[in-house]
């Protein structure tokens, strides 16, 4: 009989929006809600960003003065808190250039194992939640090569660089076997600082993911009235030919 | 034409144009006095629909054609930037993106029309065929534009596909390497799908369209009721249930084009991803030809065909029986031989068969966006089934079939797979199969047998002399 | 068809509603596609201003920067050159800078720019566009005695004076253009930018 339900109920599933997940992560994600909108979360996530993250992951697709403009900053402000690489020349990048790094792929392998990804488009793939909780769940693993590991991605390559505000966890296995996060060296911010703090470098990922998400919502709208009242008129119009048909 | 030729007297600049080209004497045959059913209902906007779409996708390709580099080491960051520093440039790939699933969407609603209307019978065969090839162009047109992106699903989607010719025997992998133009997917194969993208198959497509709406309107529309209405003409040699195309059904398609414009942007505006239906999140990383995304669903919109690939094990015969799929289209017009068009007038069976055929298809596509488990397995295999029995329905459904005929028939094709079933049976999962075996079985028992035993499930009903209003 | 019941003035009404309604829906659309036409944030990004250090140029010299794929001249007149200017009006086609295309209205006067010692143009010709020669010398011999330095297109001759002006009867009929500028400060030019921070 239990197949036949299974079957029954995939109908029912079928018939509903379909949920498209790859194979997800072992551990259930923390949800978080982030707002894009909210520009002083966006600055503080960016200064995260390019205190802690530019020096392995690059932005290649987005430009610092766009970002700037974005984020409510002036060009100096810009100069200031983002850029800090040079040309051929060895002038400073000019803030209309693509935000990259100096690392070379080589480097990043030889140090990492593996090129560190270049985080444009990162919320787009792996999602919000995901990052949040990544982001939130490295661990001290002697048997790894730099003596950390993470909960969501097994055996990643990538320290973490948000010790120092975080602190150091291990690892613990709950009751019913589920994996369990400990601070066993407090860091700088307290916990629910610290998942305040990812919250906003996770709202600015989000951002560089998508940067127009917000001018297209709010574009949306007037273009969905206006096809409103198209159709609105395109109705009146049929009704009134209409009358001809017999 | 009559008051044609006294406008041409006429002169003026139309008279000028018309003494050189026929410019009035097309618009008349083809719109003003083109004379259509005047039962049209809501399954016949969609052939407009698709027009309207399929200009959508031209212009919007264009522009992008203007900023996109089908080169292998370029194409990613170039669609980067067009979403990032071609002004309005995401709006122009929204619309794009959006609009291949979207032009899928009216296709199959268009073509779901025909079979409910019985649009492919005589004299209305080549239309349908035109139609059916339109459809394999459009699927290669949006197969070989999936890959410009070149993300990880555009590039591993592509490998998974091309390397279905391999599975042909002796010259596959020949043909393969010849289509890649490389030993692996490359820069070469990028190259290629994109003139194949941009030029090759859209004038293909444009030529087979034109051929579509002549040939339609040659021998004029159907309608919901299949009643010809050239058959009853007034003095004036109009049809009685005709109306004129333009204005009615020029005012009438643009309500269909205020209502369609609302979807199409609402997904544009607010989920151009669609949950990762018509943008994958996997796609959002560059291709590597090292690294294998976990599962590698081809787009919803050919997962159908995909799910009766995987149904059979074999894999030269996966992809016969997934190009028989489709291949059975053509034949269409002379499996179905019951002179009543109308689903309106067909049999409870008929109808039964066609919903069910709905509810496979669906099915079947949603089997192809998942990962193989032993329950979906043996489920897609089942609807497969389901999906060319269908067509046997079809067939069989086109006149009253004898009680022995019907019962003959019906244990031959029940044994058929009955018989595969024992040669794989395993006690290990004998449930499962059982009970999926009921799927099938259930269909054909309910729309051949069951209508021996109540007549009137299996019969048709009169067609009226002129349309319904 | 009956058309008992029919309003010819609705039906007007609607048609043009709808015209005009649907109309301006297509003009909106396509204004994203004409704008996605202009330069990119990219191309901005190549055509952004340059900025040009004045200090280290010496009187007469003339340095050359790119800017938007075009070469920008910077040069420091001599008081000589700079008293030869007012001199020649007679001999040019436009003296006074009346074409305002040209320059913009803060290089509008008889030195063709902001500090009179340095001028900004773009190099070149107003003919075809080919780049002029140099030719600072003063009654150099090839230029004629009373040459009063200035430039010579090689393409098809037309001379250029000390400000960019052109001579008469050339086949060039235009000064040669000022692009915007503004100092940052006495030593740094801004070049592609206006005083008020407008754009060419």
């Amino acid at each position: 009989m239990k197949p036949l339900i299974v079957i029954l109920s995939l109908t029912v599933l079928a018939m509903g929006p379909v949920s498209l997940q790859a194979a997800g992560p072992s551990v259930p994600l923390d949800r978080v809600a982030v707002d894009v909108t909210d520009q002083a979360a966006l600055q503080r996530g960016a200064r995260l960003y390019f205190n802690y993250c530019i020096g392995c992951h690059s932005v290649q697709y987005m430009r610092y003065n766009r970002v700037g403009r974005d984020l409510g900053l002036t060009e100096n402000q810009v100069i200031e808190s983002m850029i800090f690489t040079t040309d051929e020349e060895g002038e400073l990048t000019g803030p209309g250039a693509l935000i990259t790094n100096a690392m070379t792929p080589e480097y990043g392998e030889e140090a990492f194992g593996v090129e560190p990804p270049d985080l444009t488009l990162v919320a787009r793939v792996r999602g919000e939640d995901w990052l949040y909780t990544f982001l939130r769940s490295f661990y001290l693993d002697d048997a790894r090569p730099l003596g950390v590991n993470n909960v969501v991605y097994e055996n990643v390559g990538m320290p973490n660089p948000l010790w120092e505000l975080q602190g150091w966890q291990e690892k613990q296995v709950g009751t019913n076997g589920e994996a369990r996060l400990r601070v066993v060296e407090a860091g700088s911010m307290s916990g629910p600082e610290y998942d305040r703090a990812i919250r906003d470098l996770v709202t600015f990922l989000s951002y560089l993911g998508e940067p127009m998400q917000i001018e297209r919502q709010r574009i949306g709208m007037y273009v969905l009235a206006f096809l409103f009242v198209f159709l609105g008129l395109a109705y009146l119009l049929k009704k009134e030919y209409w009358k001809d048909v017999h | 034409m009559a008051g044609n030729t006294a406008d041409k007297i006429q002169g003026g600049v139309l008279g000028w144009v018309d003494a050189r080209f026929p410019l009035s004497q097309l618009w008349n045959e083809h719109l003003a006095q083109y004379h259509a059913p005047k039962n049209f209902n809501f399954w016949y906007y969609f052939g407009s629909l698709a027009l309207l779409v399929l200009v959508i996708q031209i212009v919007t390709g264009i522009f992008l054609t203007m900023f996109f580099k089908p080169d292998a080491e370029l194409a990613f960051a170039s669609v980067e930037y067009i979403m990032r520093d071609v002004e309005w440039g995401w709006l122009i790939r929204y619309m794009h993106s959006t609009g291949a699933s979207f032009f899928f969407v009216v296709v199959y609603l268009h073509m779901f029309r025909a079979l409910l209307y019985g649009s492919y019978k005589k004299p209305r065969e080549l239309i349908w065929i035109f139609g059916v090839l339109i459809y394999i162009v459009l699927m290669a047109e949006a197969f070989a534009g999936y890959l410009l992106p070149w993300g990880q699903m555009s590039y591993w989607g592509a490998q998974v596909i091309v390397n279905l010719f391999a599975t042909i025997p002796y010259i596959g992998p020949d043909l393969v390497t010849w289509i890649r133009g490389d030993f692996l997917l490359s820069d070469a194969t990028l190259t290629r799908f994109f003139a194949l993208h941009v030029i090759a198959l859209p004038l293909v497509l444009l030529l087979l369209i034109v051929a579509h709406i002549i040939a339609l309107h040659e021998v004029g529309s159907n309608n919901p009721d299949g009643v010809e209405i050239k058959a009853n003409k007034d003095e004036n040699g109009v049809p009685r249930d005709g109306i004129r195309f333009h204005p009615y059904y020029t005012v009438k398609d643009l309500v269909g084009v205020g209502v369609f414009l609302i979807a199409f942007f609402a997904v544009v505006f607010f989920a151009p991803e669609m949950g990762g239906l018509f943008l994958k999140p996997a796609n959002m990383i560059p291709a590597d030809p090292l690294v294998t995304p976990d599962l590698i669903p081809p787009v919803w919109y050919f997962t159908s065909f995909y799910s009766v690939l995987r149904a059979v094990p074999d894999p030269f015969l996966g992809v016969v029986a997934m190009g028989a799929a489709v291949g059975i289209l053509f034949f269409v017009p002379w499996i179905d031989r019951n002179p009543v068009k109308s689903i309106r007038y067909r049999s409870s069976a008929h109808k039964l068969n066609l919903a069910v055929f709905v509810v496979t298809f669906v099915f079947l596509g949603y089997l192809g966006l998942q990962q193989v488990t032993a329950l979906y397995g043996e489920l897609t295999l089942r609807f497969a089934v389901m999906y060319f029995l269908f067509f046997w329905l079809l067939w069989f459904h086109s006149k009253e079939r004898s009680a022995v005929f019907t019962l003959v028939s019906f244990v031959l094709l029940v044994g058929i797979y009955s018989f595969y079933d024992y040669t794989r049976f395993d006690p290990a999962n004998a449930q499962l199969l059982l009970t999926a075996w009921l799927l099938p079985t259930a269909y054909l028992f309910v729309t051949m047998v069951v209508p021996l035993f109540a007549r009137s499930l299996g019969r048709d009903r009169p067609v009226p002399e002129r349309v319904t209003a | 068809m009956a058309n008992e019941g029919v309003s010819r003035g609705r039906r007007r009404f609607l048609v043009a509603a709808t015209s005009v309604v649907g109309g301006a829906g297509g003009v909106a659309l396509a204004a994203p596609f004409v704008a996605s036409l202009q330069p990119s944030a990219r191309a901005q990004a190549a055509g952004a201003p340059v900025e040009v250090n004045v200090s280290q140029i010496e009187p007469g010299q003339r340095i050359s920067v790119g800017w938007r794929g075009r070469p920008v001249w910077v040069v420091r007149r001599t008081p000589e050159m700079l008293d030869l200017l007012p001199g020649i009006r007679d001999r040019l086609r436009d003296p006074d800078s009346e074409q305002v295309a040209q320059q913009p209205e803060y290089a509008r006067n008889p030195h063709r720019s902001i500090d009179p010692e340095i001028v900004v143009l773009i190099g070149l010709c107003t003919h075809l566009g080919c780049s002029p020669t140099y030719r600072p010398e003063i009654g150099a011999a090839e230029m004629g005695a009373d040459w009063a330095g200035g430039w010579l297109c090689g393409c098809h001759g037309s001379r250029f004076d000390m400000a960019g002006r052109v001579y008469r009867n050339m086949p060039a009929a235009l000064n040669l253009e000022v692009p915007p500028h503004h100092y940052l400060s006495d030593d740094v030019i801004l070049v592609g930018e206006d005083p008020d921070g407008g754009t060419a």
